[in-house]
């Protein structure tokens, strides 16, 4: 066996110090729970996108960031102890979900769809970038596999947002530029402070959100002047936090009651 | 008198319930442009027409692509042409390309190429 066989992976997880491990599973549960949540919302669409062929791709994204959940759920359970990735995304209650407050609004019209899909997966990428070179072999494995994918969910976004906001009419343009204005503090909630992170850094697992925030805010305003949208001062903005320690808006609720609906009946059937 | 349909999407196209009446054509921000999509399945393969479908602009056109029909075979490239690019012999001129059957010298089949190949692989052999 090679230093990078499963066993030896395992060693590794076992001997992080206390510390570092309680982090590493708080890093792997807030991504986990904004792509499942996130997941949820645009799964809303299906079978009412505009267009046929649109449908079909939102929906298709909507089931990879499914994917990455259970990715993320399997290597908390695998890897670090926790319960089985049901147990975990159906299980738990509202205040153990640690979901940012971007992905638990409500899919609003197309536009914010799409303005939220795009600086959701823009995020995403930039973590899964960073994790890429993770000292936590599972973590950065799972990063070199989702790459693809979130190539594509940006180029969708991307693409779309470029047409309504640059190309489209003034309607268009109006609903774009509005959705910005909506999401922008949401978006920046996903970078929220997290307890322990320091941890992270220094075990070179993950840098932090702060630089990803950096990065990321950077993307933005590159994007954004390719389809010709006034970028927001960040720093005049108000985070959207909570999300992180457990408080959420009062649209996550009534989202997981409906998620749950099936397993709160039976949790051990199958479908 | 328009379609009322279970589906509010279908409602809101108005579509005249006696066909033979007419009605406008929609604007070309309703009604997208055809595409045709090439699926190229491995690097040096053809790339290969696969179907069609609507998207406002080439761009859009290949972020839909990749989905419809990337999405469940292997797929290293897609090719997308707007349906309007590509000039053709319709099925109906199909008679044009119906030759008569004694011109066997203008086909492969025509050449006894076969045999010729086995006597000089034969000679090769022997040399």
């Amino acid at each position: 066996m090679t230093d990078n066989g499963p066993a030896a992976e395992r060693k590794a997880a076992e001997s992080l110090q206390p510390d570092v491990r309680d982090a590493l599973k708080r890093l792997l549960y807030r991504m986990a729970d904004d792509d499942l949540i996130i997941a949820h919302r645009n799964s809303e669409w299906t079978g009412l996108g505009p267009t046929l062929e649109e449908d079909i791709a939102f929906s298709s994204i909507a089931q990879d960031k499914l994917g990455h959940a259970l990715g993320l759920y399997t290597i908390l359970h695998e890897e670090l102890g926790e319960k089985n990735p049901d147990a975990i995304a159906f299980g738990r209650s509202e205040t153990e979900f640690t979901c940012c407050h971007f992905v638990e609004l409500p899919i609003g019209d197309y536009a914010f769809s799409l303005v939220r899909h795009l600086l959701f997966d823009l995020a995403d990428q930039l973590r899964f970038e960073l994790l890429e070179d993770s000292s936590f072999e599972p973590l950065a494995r799972l990063a070199r596999k989702v790459k693809g994918e979130i190539k594509y969910h940006l180029f969708h976004g991307a693409t779309w947002v470029r047409k309504l906001a640059a190309e489209g009419d003034e309607e268009s343009r109006a609903r774009i530029h509005t959705a910005v204005r909506e999401a922008m503090p949401y978006a920046l909630g996903v970078f929220e402070q997290v307890e322990g992170d320091n941890h992270l850094a220094e075990a070179g697992i993950f840098p932090g959100e702060a630089h990803l925030c950096e990065l990321w805010s950077k993307a933005v305003a590159a994007i954004f002047e390719d389809a010709e949208i006034p970028m927001p001062d960040i720093s005049t903005l108000e985070p959207a936090t909570g999300g992180r320690v457990g408080h959420h808006t009062e649209h996550l609720a009534p989202l997981l009651k409906e998620m749950t609906e099936v397993f709160q009946i039976d949790p051990s059937a199958e479908w | 008198m328009t379609i009322k349909s279970l589906d509010p999407r279908v409602t809101r196209l108005e579509i005249p319930k006696d066909t033979s009446e007419t009605f406008e054509p929609l604007q070309p921000r309703d009604q997208h442009e055809t595409y045709e999509v090439f699926h190229q399945a491995k690097r040096g393969e053809h790339p290969v027409h696969v179907g069609s479908l609507h998207a406002p602009g080439p761009d859009l056109a290949l972020v839909m692509a990749k989905e419809q029909y990337g999405r469940r075979s292997r797929t290293v490239s897609i090719w997308v042409v707007p349906t309007t690019a590509v000039t053709t012999i319709t099925v109906d001129d199909a008679d044009i390309f119906e030759t008569v059957p004694e011109k066997t010298y203008r086909e492969a089949k025509g050449y006894r190429v076969g045999q010729k190949l086995k006597a000089w692989k034969k000679r090769a052999k022997e040399e």
